[in-house]
């Protein structure tokens, strides 16, 4: 396991204003007994609503913030004790902030960082080459940081966090603010990342298209604790959630027909349109009996969809007593 | 896409010689960082020439006023020197103004620097000795120039009072990074630090000789500042090297007290980071 988490939590003390001279302490549970077990090679997607715990768990896992209890080994190392030698084998991206030299150009902040991490001319030339290809950095590579715009930078700082050839590369909300093409080679980019084989990847986002795209296995925290850990299917399956199929209809029927192994959702424009939601049928049978039942004018089928289950979880109690 | 990871760098061990390497890298970063604003150096420099003629006529009038032509030991050459040296020397050791580390405490950007695998208190020292030579060229040579055309300036009796003017100017600097640093890292603890940094352009104001030298003062007190705290090493002790103020053996003790100052505030830096990571809690999500 190049990961390794258990019973890790961060308390905060925070003091709030309780009245007009009192001040309250209040402790905030953070991460609340957080376990995980992380292969290599594995892309796993780390997401929660605001304030689930996330960017506290990557601070814990990448050593720069102390739990407050709880055993957390990355690449074998106890993050916090060993951190300058485990920064050598990690790369991370916190969306927010910038790892490259403000002031000097892009290229300045390569070179730099290859002195720093004291990686070898030719694994350096070959990791920026690669980089350079798939993420198209050279029309903005002389510029300095300062001038670049959030789509550029954030692309030199994934080259940034890779140029040393991380083991684990953690990802916090690498694609926020982005464009759709900027977000689509930051895509393509780790997907291609992920199919090398070698590079483990904890990836943090509110963007769920990522999610889908890149995610085989999804940890869900919310108010500090894990409330799902398995593949998209898995969470699918959990929340019932179903392919439906949807026609439109000539003229509506007298009764939307029961069908066996599927379930009527909804009735729309006035009994034209009908949503049935698949569970046990296949499409091919709804459709077959529903064109039975009248003339169909059109018809689709809907893959079931991540917003929606993960809205779901996010509104569902988490159980915590 | 056959992205080697990094099993061939965790593999080579980390040596003093490398951790030359990265600093001189990072240095030279710093030095090109601030060679960016090219304006700002012309703006600062042209401030520091003001004030340093100020300084000069000040000093000027209060050994005028004296029967010898001396202010608290200072002959006029040596006035000069000591305030035009002194106005390029705190831009190098870079006396007042930065808040780079606290700044990055508050927002939280300092999560950035403990990333790295290089002990923060090194590479921020790294980066400041290039952004130093850098002031050498921008902010150090401009008002001397000006001091000596215009006033001319003191010539150094001893032969090897210039080099052991660089050595105490760069334990100067050193013990001036310890000192801002730490006043910096406060902020890892009080969100306001405004008092702490008040406190700092106080006393390095005062005590640390550039407002007047502190010899003007009765010596029981110059000594007990001198000896108790580091400011009078970070301005007044390379002056006063270079002015040749005193005589050999009691030069050689203020750079051997600077040299012991460096390390107690180095030492003191590191301990303060240590503990700040301990209990650090790195600000925003
Ligand atoms: N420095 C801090 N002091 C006090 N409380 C904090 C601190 N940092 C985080 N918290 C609290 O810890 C909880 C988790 O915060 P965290 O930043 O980990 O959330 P997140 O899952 O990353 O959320 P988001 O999706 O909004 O980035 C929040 O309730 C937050 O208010
Ligand atoms: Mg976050």
């Amino acid at each position: 396991m190049i990961i390794s988490v258990r019973g890790l939590r961060k308390d905060f003390t925070v003091r709030a204003k309780a009245g007009r001279f009192r001040r309250e302490r209040r402790v905030v549970s953070a991460v609340d007994g957080v376990d995980l077990e992380v292969e290599r090679g594995e892309l796993l997607g780390y997401i929660g609503p605001n304030g689930a715990g996330k960017s506290t768990t990557l601070k814990m896992l990448t050593g720069v913030l102390v739990p407050s209890a709880g055993r957390v080994r990355v690449c074998g190392l106890e993050p916090v004790a060993r951190r300058t030698r485990l920064a050598r084998r990690i790369g991370v991206v916190f969306g927010q902030r910038s790892q490259l030299w403000w002031d000097l150009p892009l290229a300045d902040s390569f070179e730099l960082l290859r002195h720093v991490y004291r990686v070898p001319a030719a694994a350096h030339a070959g990791r920026l080459a690669r980089c350079r290809d798939l993420l198209g950095l050279d029309e903005f590579a002389g510029r300095p940081v300062r001038q670049l715009s959030l789509g550029q930078r954030m692309r030199g700082e994934l080259t940034a966090a890779l140029l040393h050839g991380p083991e684990v590369l953690f990802l916090d909300e690498p694609t926020i603010g982005l464009d759709l093409v900027s977000k689509q080679a930051a895509r393509s980019f780790l997907a291609e990342l992920h199919r090398a084989g070698d590079t483990t990847i904890v990836l943090t986002t509110h963007d769920l298209a990522d999610i889908e795209r890149l995610c085989e296995r999804l940890v869900v925290i919310d108010h500090g604790r894990v409330v799902h850990d398995g593949s998209i299917e898995a969470l699918h399956a959990r929340y019932g959630s179903r392919r439906r199929v949807v026609v439109d209809l000539e003229a509506p029927l007298a009764g939307p027909p029961e069908l066996p192994g599927a379930r009527l959702e909804s009735v729309a424009a006035d009994g034209l349109r009908l949503t049935y939601a698949l569970t046990g049928a296949t499409a091919g049978e709804v459709v077959a009996r529903l064109a039975g039942a009248g003339e169909l004018r059109d018809l689709s089928v809907v893959e079931p969809d991540i917003e929606d289950v993960v809205g779901r979880l996010y509104a569902a109690p988490t159980g915590v007593p | 896409m056959g992205f080697v990871i990094a099993t061939e760098t965790a593999a080579r061990q980390a040596t003093i010689w490398s951790h030359v390497r990265i600093c001189a890298s990072l240095a030279a970063a710093g030095f090109r960082r601030y060679s960016t604003y090219r304006q700002a150096t012309i703006a600062g420099a042209a401030t520091n020439i003001t004030f340093g003629l100020l300084r000069t006529y000040v000093l000027l009038a209060v050994a005028g006023g004296t029967a010898a032509g001396l202010a608290a030991g200072y002959d006029r050459a040596q006035l000069t020197t000591y305030v035009w040296v002194q106005q390029g020397l705190m831009v190098v050791t870079l006396i007042w103004g930065w808040f780079d580390l606290g700044d990055r405490i508050r927002s939280g950007d300092v999560v950035i620097d403990l990333l790295r695998p290089v002990p923060p208190v090194l590479a921020y020292f790294a980066a400041d000795v290039g952004r130093a030579g850098y002031a050498v060229l921008g902010r150090f040579v401009p008002p001397v120039l000006v001091g000596a055309l215009v006033f001319g300036l003191y010539r150094p009796a001893r032969w090897y009072t210039v080099p052991l003017f660089v050595l105490s100017a760069a334990l100067a600097l050193v013990i001036c990074f310890a000192g801002r640093y730490m006043v910096n890292a406060t902020a890892f603890w009080l969100l306001d630090t405004r008092g702490i940094d008040f406190a700092w352009v106080l006393a390095s104001g005062m005590l640390s000789g550039l407002y007047f030298p502190l010899r003007f003062l009765p010596e029981w007190f110059t000594l007990t500042v001198w000896i108790g705290t580091p400011f009078p090493s970070i301005l007044q002790a390379p002056a006063d090297v270079l002015v040749e103020r005193v005589a050999p053996g009691p030069t050689l003790l203020i750079v051997a007290g600077q040299a012991a100052w460096a390390a107690v505030m180095m030492v003191a830096c590191v301990v303060v980071q240590h503990r700040a990571e301990r209990r650090l809690v790195v600000q925003g999500g």
